[in-house]
């Protein structure tokens, strides 16, 4: 009997606790919506009565602490909250260090939270909890462009401002989307690199490239070739592309047969961290006179810098990007800018002070890649 | 030779020597009281998470929110039913997931190849079927593991939805199709996939605490040889079951789609940790035997509210990632825990016939 009785009692409360959340929603709204509420309408992409002249202004009252950021105020602070794919990814870390520098010089919040796999499934609810939240800004980098889009979109829809970065959502379901670099010019820095490391920018090249289908590899690689026609480039010679899968195994095994098969080689170009990480290590364990070169992350290559068989090697800054997308986010949120594309800005610091414009689709380009090399090497941890 | 694989469940049961007392008999009693009080402290569980969520969060108790909690995750909760069924007769399907997976690339493939939806969704909750009854049939009629079975199946369906559609996403899904999975019943903050959920919940629950099917399961789960004596068709309930779970995670996968707007061939990826925290959380015994279907909703709304309230409070994955897992070793080790304290007491107090006691 009392069994039955504690039974029933469980299934009155489950009842009650469903009522209860479904009812305590709208009695409690009035002080909820003014939070979400509030940071809608102090972010208004037409900027009315925000200053248009100062980007770089801080927004923030400077009298208001900022310790309780993990509570949006909604006042009009600007509120930034940055959803990378994953956490704990020191890609997406170096980009918030830059995010970070960015917020303290405008005086706004920065906060960095998100899933711990990269999936949309765990990302989506990461964007919906921030649109609840009213963050000024959300800035994203996609899971899967399609997946996060309606999630974007009731983002927006609500008054916040979306910005993408790293990867981009499809297009619509953010203002801006701040791209890392402009891909059209990683092939005539692969041949420039390339270049600088052949002594007398001369002699034999190979390439070491993903997978035969990679669509950004094949790319840069198409456009390497056609730069490499250039005149100053006369002496040097591609003489193979081979594909190391992105699989450190595969690239190793591919690295040391281009160094059996050319004897004469100078250069091994691979526009891939794994690939360009693969070859290095080869030709430092053979020590062999090759120098490698490519796209690369500086903690992957800092050794192969230091021992000269990676002299120079590309990405782009993503400290930079984390601090432009920053950029970006404050300036929707003042309504400088509403991400329209022939819109400009200037972010100090950044794109040797030129200003910046917004391209088609609302894509605003960091800059050209970045080149690492002994100098500026220990800038950077990622 | 099937009776030690109650064994483990068991625990302090007694050995049951009439047939038809775990079916449902007066023993069960006590086991009954078990239950209530489980799902009383998951409702405690509940209610605290709610008031947390309320006094941390000001935005927690907005019926927006609400809504997105429930949303995130309804494909694990639906999921989570017929596994509590699959459970509860001792078995498992960690194949879930790769299922959604299949049906959501198959989903993506018959769109693209131009199949009208509602064809594609009906051939992706049927190939779901298929892919439980193989499930079924490896372990009904050639007597293996489900755990390795599903295993396998679990690598081989994520392989044949990575064959079908490649690492490629399709989208265009029409708008009423996306707005079932994203969108909320107007005028609520309740997201649609929850009606589905509810009737399932409903009907499931119904037929495992109402109906002869119910204690049917109950007295496989709880001892596999005297089921089998008593003349329930054990295998063959084992093989509905695991239909019913594969047609139901068919069923989740285009949910998933319909939510992201989007079918790959990666999604799920990971769901099937979830729905089976979800099921032992619900205070269904991993050994079978025990369980019931309010306890498995609790616990769905248990995981969406910490998942929620630890988002709210920017509380990082990681911390999120361990307070998930204790919770699932919490709600396996309690149960336990107890009945362990108990012999323990009952032998310090000199009195070894304590299981002696609830027979009457």
């Amino acid at each position: 009997m009392i069994p039955q009785q504690l039974r029933r009692i469980a299934a009155i409360g489950t009842t009650l606790v469903f009522v209860l959340a479904a009812c305590g929603g709208p009695a409690a709204s009035p002080p909820a919506a003014t939070s979400t509420n509030g940071g809608g309408t102090a972010t208004p992409t037409t900027g009315a009565g925000q200053p248009t002249d100062a980007p770089a202004e801080p927004t923030a009252a400077p009298g208001e602490p900022t310790a309780a950021a993990s509570e949006p105020t909604g006042d009009g602070d600007l509120n930034v909250v940055f959803i990378p794919k994953a956490v704990n990814n020191p890609y997406f870390d170096a980009a918030a260090e830059g995010a970070q520098r960015a917020a303290d010089e405008l005086g706004g919040d920065f906060t960095q939270i998100g899933p711990q796999n990269a999936t949309p499934d765990e990302q989506i609810p990461y964007i919906q909890d921030a649109t609840t939240q009213g963050y000024s800004a959300i800035v994203v980098s996609a899971t899967g462009a399609d997946e996060v889009a309606p999630a974007l979109q009731a983002a927006m829809d609500a008054g916040i401002s979306v910005v993408g970065y790293d990867s981009s959502p499809t297009s619509g379901a953010y203002d801006v989307f701040v791209n890392q670099t402009d891909f059209s010019l990683i092939g005539g820095a692969l041949a420039e690199w390339a270049c600088n490391l052949a002594p007398d920018c001369s002699g034999e090249i190979a390439i070491l490239s993903a997978t035969a289908t990679a669509s950004n590899q094949n790319a840069w690689i198409a456009d390497m070739e056609t730069a490499l026609e250039d005149e100053q480039y006369a002496n040097l010679e591609l003489v193979e592309t081979v594909f190391g899968n992105d699989d450190p195994q595969e690239s190793t095994t591919q690295a040391q047969g281009l160094l059996q098969s050319y004897p004469d080689l100078r250069v091994i170009v691979a526009p891939t961290t794994v690939g360009i990480l693969a070859a290095a290590q080869v030709v430092s364990q053979e020590n062999s006179e090759v120098k490698v070169t490519g796209l690369g992350l500086p903690n992957d290559m800092r050794q192969f810098v230091e021992n000269d068989v990676t002299p120079e090697f590309g990405l782009w800054s993503v400290p930079d990007l984390g601090y432009l997308a920053y950029h970006v986010a404050a300036l929707l949120v003042s309504g400088d800018i509403t991400g329209a594309p022939g819109e400009t800005f200037t972010v100090e610091g950044l794109n040797d002070g030129q200003p910046y414009e917004i391209g088609e689709d609302s894509v605003v380009i960091l800059g050209p890649p970045f080149t690492f090399n002994a100098d500026n090497i220990g800038d950077f941890n990622f | 030779m099937s009776d030690y694989q109650s064994a483990p469940g068991s625990v302090a049961e007694p050995p049951a020597p009439d047939p038809s007392a775990p079916a449902g008999g007066g023993g069960s009693t006590r086991l009954l009281a078990a239950f209530a009080r489980w799902e009383v402290l998951l409702l405690a569980v509940v209610v605290a998470f709610i008031w947390i969520g309320a006094t941390v969060s000001p935005v927690f108790l907005a019926p927006g929110n609400f809504g997105n909690l429930v949303a995130a995750v309804m494909e694990v909760a639906i999921m989570s039913l017929p596994m509590a069924l699959i459970i509860i007769v001792g078995e498992i399907d960690l194949s879930v997931e790769s299922m959604a997976g299949l049906s959501a690339a198959l989903l993506g493939f018959l769109f693209d190849a131009g199949v009208p939806l509602p064809v594609a969704v009906v051939a992706c909750v049927l190939v779901g079927g298929l892919g439980g009854l193989f499930n079924g049939l490896l372990v009904t009629r050639a007597g293996l593991p489900s755990l390795v079975v599903t295993l396998g199946t679990l690598a081989l369906y994520r392989g044949m939805a990575l064959i079908i559609l490649g690492p490629r996403g399709i989208s265009g899904f029409p708008s009423e199709f996306t707005s079932f999975g994203f969108g909320r019943i107007p005028g609520t903050p309740i997201p649609w996939p929850f009606l589905i959920y509810l009737a399932l919940a409903v009907v499931l629950g119904f037929v495992l605490h109402r109906t002869w099917i119910g204690r049917r399961l109950f007295a496989i789960g709880k001892n596999l040889g005297t089921a089998q004596y008593s003349g329930i068709r054990v295998q063959r309930i084992k093989l509905q079951l695991f239909v019913l779970s594969g047609t139901i995670a068919a069923l989740a996968g285009v949910l998933l789609a319909a939510r992201f707007a989007s079918a790959r061939a990666d999604l799920a990826q990971g769901m099937t940790l979830t729905v089976v925290t979800i099921v032992l959380l619900g205070g269904v015994n991993i050994f079978g035997g025990r369980g019931t279907i309010v306890g498995v909703a609790l616990a769905a709304l248990a995981l969406a509210l910490l998942g929620n309230v630890l988002r709210l409070t920017n509380v990082s994955a990681e911390i999120q990632s361990i307070a998930v897992g204790g919770l699932l070793i919490v709600s396996v080790l309690v149960p336990n825990l107890g009945r362990w304290l108990g012999l323990a007491f009952a032998r310090v107090r000199g009195a070894p016939p304590a299981r002696a006691g609830p027979g009457a």
